[in-house]
C-alpha cells in the first residue's frame, strides 16, 4: 500500500512519550556503555575514592582535637592539629590588631556583611541609598574606625591589621575600584578622542605587561623615591592602590570583549534616536556589554580575592601570612602545624570564591528572564 | 517639483566614498513636506547609504544635504536637531533587547526629548496601539515575532514624533506571512501624511502610497517618476531588466 504523505485527517496533539529515568538506564546509557568506559569509570571512582579517603583520613581520623600544645600534635601517625587553628583563630580573623580593640573591625565586618547582604538579595528594598552607603560612607567610616586617633579611639597604625580583616579590605578595595576604572579605562581605549584612546591603551597594556609581584615592589621601594623627602607614604595604602590599579587593567580587556560584542545595529537605532554618546553608553551599550562579561567580570573577582595574598611579599600581613606567621610559634611546631594551617585556608578562600561563583550564576540566571523566548 | 512648501529633504551635489569605492554620485534629490519616495534598486547601488546619509549615520563627502532647513555639517548641534526630526526603522529592528517594549518607546522621549515618564508612557501607548500591539508593552523584544518587533521599532520612531521618517528595507528580515502587517502599519502612516522615504522591494506598497519612485544603480539616480509611469513606461534599460527580474 502506498504510504499517505499528506494528512487527510488532522493528527491530534499528544503528550511526549515518557522519559526512562531508571537508575540502570542512566548507567548503560551514560556511565558504563561499552566495556571500556566501564573500566574508566572503576578507576575514575578508585582514584575519587582513595583521595577523599586520604583527605578524611588526615582531616578526620587521625585528627587531633584537642590538645594545650605540640605534644599529640608530634606524635607519629598524627593527622591534622586542629588544636592549633583553634588556639589561633582570632589571630588569623584580626591580625595584631589590639586584642582590647578587636570590637572595632567587629563593627566594620557586621555593617559590611548587612548592608552588602541587602544589595546582593534582590527582594530586599532601598538599593539605591544602600549602594551609596557601601561604596562610598562605608568605606570612609571603615577606615576611620579601624584607624582611630580621634574621639578617644586609640590609634591603631595599619601594620597592626592583619589577617583576614586585610584580606578583606584589599579584595574590597580592588574589585569596588577595578570594576569602575576598567569601564571607564575600556570606553576609552574604544574611544574616537586618539588623545584618550592612547592613554587608556598605554596603561591597559603597561600593566598587563608586568607581573603584580613586581607592581608591589615597585610600590613600595620605588614610589618613595618620587615622593618628597621625608614623607613617609603608608605602605598598606600603596599596596591597595597598586594592587587595584592592576587588576583595573585586566577589566578593562574583560569590559572590552564586552563592548566589541554589541552589534553595530544598537549604536546606530540610539543615534537614530538621537541619543547622546554618554546616554548611550549608560542605557543601551553598557547594560548589555555587561551582562555578557559577567563570567568573565567574577573570573577577575576571584583572581583578585586569591590574588591579594601576593601582598604578603612586601611584609603585609594578609590572611595567608598571618597562618604562615603562626607555624614559627614554638607552641605549635609539629609536622602538622603547616598543613593543618594551609588547609583551613585552601577550605576558607574556596568557600569564598565558590561563593561569589554561586552567586553571579544566580544573577545570570535572574538576567536572562524575559530576554528569551 | 514641490519646493514652494519648503523641502523636507533637499540633496544637492552629494558625493560619498567607501575609502576607494564612490558609493553616491552627484545625488540630487528634493522632498517635499508629505511626499512619500519610495527608493529601489540592486543590492550595492547605494539606495541604504543615500537614506543613511539623511539622519548623518554616514556622513557625505561633498555637497549638501539640508533637511528641514537645517543644513548637515559636522556641526553637532545641527546633528542632532535633525536626527531628533527624523526616525529611521532598520531592517534588523535593532530594538534594545534589554529594555521592555515600552522602555524602547519611552528611552528617547525621557532623555532626549525631556518628556516626563508618564507622558512618554502614554505616547507610547498611543503608538504601540496604532501599530496594533498594546498588549506587548510589558513584554521583552526577544520574545516578540519579527513582525511585531518591526511594528515595534516603527512605534519607537514614532514616539519622537518625527516629521520625516527613514525606512531601511524594512520587510526584508521577515517571515512572508509579517510582511503584510508592517506594510499596513506603513500604509496608515503615509496616509496620515507622513513624509516618508522608504527603501523597498515591496512594489505593491510602492504602487500604492509613493508620490514618487527613485531607481538608484551604482550610487547614480537613473530613474524618478510617479509610479505608474514607472513600473508601465521604465526609461533606463537598467530599470526596465531591473523591474523584469522582480516582476516576473
Amino acid at each position: 500500500m502506498a504510504r499517505e504523505f499528506v494528512r487527510t485527517v488532522d493528527v491530534p496533539q499528544r503528550p511526549p512519550p515518557a522519559r526512562v529515568a531508571n537508575f540502570w538506564a542512566v548507567w548503560r546509557d551514560r556511565v558504563a556503555p561499552s566495556p571500556l568506559s566501564a573500566v574508566a569509570t572503576v578507576v575514575i571512582a578508585l582514584v575519587v575514592a582513595s583521595t577523599v579517603w586520604t583527605v578524611v583520613d588526615w582531616a578526620v581520623i587521625r585528627a587531633v582535637w584537642s590538645a594545650p600544645d605540640r605534644t599529640l600534635c608530634s606524635e607519629p601517625g598524627a593527622g591534622a592539629c586542629w588544636p592549633f587553628a583553634d588556639a589561633r583563630k582570632l589571630q588569623w580573623v584580626y591580625g595584631l590588631y589590639p586584642i582590647d580593640q578587636r570590637w572595632r573591625p567587629n563593627i566594620v565586618f557586621t555593617v559590611g556583611a548587612l548592608s552588602l547582604a541587602g544589595l546582593l538579595i534582590p527582594k530586599v528594598p532601598g538599593k539605591l541609598w544602600n549602594g551609596i552607603f557601601f561604596f562610598s560612607v562605608f568605606p570612609v567610616l571603615a577606615v576611620a574606625l579601624l584607624l582611630g586617633g580621634f574621639a578617644g579611639l586609640s590609634f591603631v597604625e595599619t601594620t597592626s591589621w592583619g589577617g583576614f580583616l586585610v584580606t578583606l579590605i584589599a579584595s574590597f578595595t580592588s574589585i569596588v575600584v577595578s570594576l569602575p576604572l576598567g569601564v571607564a579605562l575600556a570606553i576609552g581605549r574604544q574611544s574616537e578622542l586618539p588623545i584618550v584612546k592612547l592613554l587608556c591603551t598605554i596603561f591597559i597594556e603597561t600593566v598587563r605587561g608586568v607581573p603584580l609581584v613586581l607592581v608591589l615592589f615597585m610600590a613600595v621601594n620605588m614610589l618613595p623615591l618620587f615622593l618628597t623627602p621625608g614623607t613617609v607614604p603608608n605602605k598598606f595604602a600603596i599596596v591597595l592602590v597598586g594592587v587595584a590599579l592592576f587588576f583595573s587593567a585586566y577589566m578593562a580587556e574583560v569590559v572590552r570583549g564586552g563592548l566589541q560584542a554589541m552589534p553595530k545595529g544598537q549604536y546606530e537605532a540610539a543615534n537614530a534616536l538621537g541619543l547622546h554618546y554618554w546616554k548611550l553608553m549608560t542605557f543601551i551599550i553598557l547594560p548589555q556589554a555587561l551582562k555578557i562579561v559577567i563570567p568573565s567580570i567574577v573570573n577577575t573577582f576571584i583572581g583578585v580575592v586569591q590574588n591579594t595574598t601576593l601582598v604578603l611579599v612586601v611584609g603585609i600581613f594578609d590572611l595567608l601570612n598571618m597562618v604562615n606567621a603562626g607555624f614559627n610559634d614554638a607552641t605549635w611546631a609539629s609536622p602538622q602545624t603547616g598543613n593543618t594551617g594551609y588547609f583551613s585556608l585552601a577550605v576558607i578562600y574556596w568557600v569564598i570564591c565558590f561563593a561569589i561563583s554561586r552567586y553571579s550564576l544566580y544573577i545570570e540566571r535572574r538576567l536572562n528572564v524575559g530576554h528569551e523566548r | 517639483m514641490t519646493t514652494a512648501a519648503g523641502s523636507a529633504v533637499k540633496m544637492v551635489g552629494v558625493n560619498k566614498w567607501f575609502s576607494q569605492f564612490h558609493v553616491l554620485r552627484d545625488i540630487n534629490l528634493d522632498v517635499g513636506k508629505g511626499e512619500r519616495i519610495v527608493i529601489c534598486g540592486p543590492s550595492g547601488s547605494g539606495k541604504s547609504t543615500l537614506i543613511r546619509c539623511i539622519n548623518r549615520l554616514e556622513d557625505h563627502q561633498q555637497g549638501e544635504i539640508i533637511v528641514d532647513g537645517i543644513p548637515l555639517t559636522a556641526n553637532l548641534k545641527n546633528i542632532d536637531d535633525v536626527r531628533r526630526e527624523v526616525g529611521m526603522v532598520f531592517q534588523q529592528f535593532n530594538l534594545f533587547p534589554h529594555l521592555t517594549v515600552l522602555e524602547n518607546c519611552t528611552l528617547a522621549p525621557i532623555w532626549v526629548r525631556k518628556t516626563p515618564k508618564a507622558e512618554a508612557e502614554e505616547n507610547a501607548i498611543r503608538f504601540l496601539t496604532r501599530v496594533k500591539i498594546p498588549e506587548q508593552a510589558l513584554k521583552y523584544p526577544g520574545q516578540l515575532s519579527g513582525g511585531q518587533q518591526q511594528r515595534v521599532a516603527i512605534a519607537r520612531a514614532l514616539c519622537m514624533n518625527p516629521k520625516i521618517m527613514l525606512f531601511d528595507e524594512p520587510t526584508s528580515a521577515l517571515d512572508p506571512e509579517m510582511i503584510k502587517e508592517v506594510l499596513d502599519v506603513m500604509v496608515d502612516l503615509a496616509e496620515g501624511g507622513m513624509t516618508m522615504l522608504c527603501v523597498t522591494h515591496e512594489m505593491a506598497f510602492a504602487r500604492q502610497v509613493a508620490d514618487r519612485v527613485i531607481f538608484m544603480d551604482q550610487g547614480q539616480i537613473v530613474e524618478e517618476n510617479e509610479p505608474n509611469e514607472f513600473f508601465k513606461n521604465p526609461k533606463s534599460p537598467r530599470t526596465k531588466l531591473f523591474l523584469e527580474q522582480i516582476l516576473h
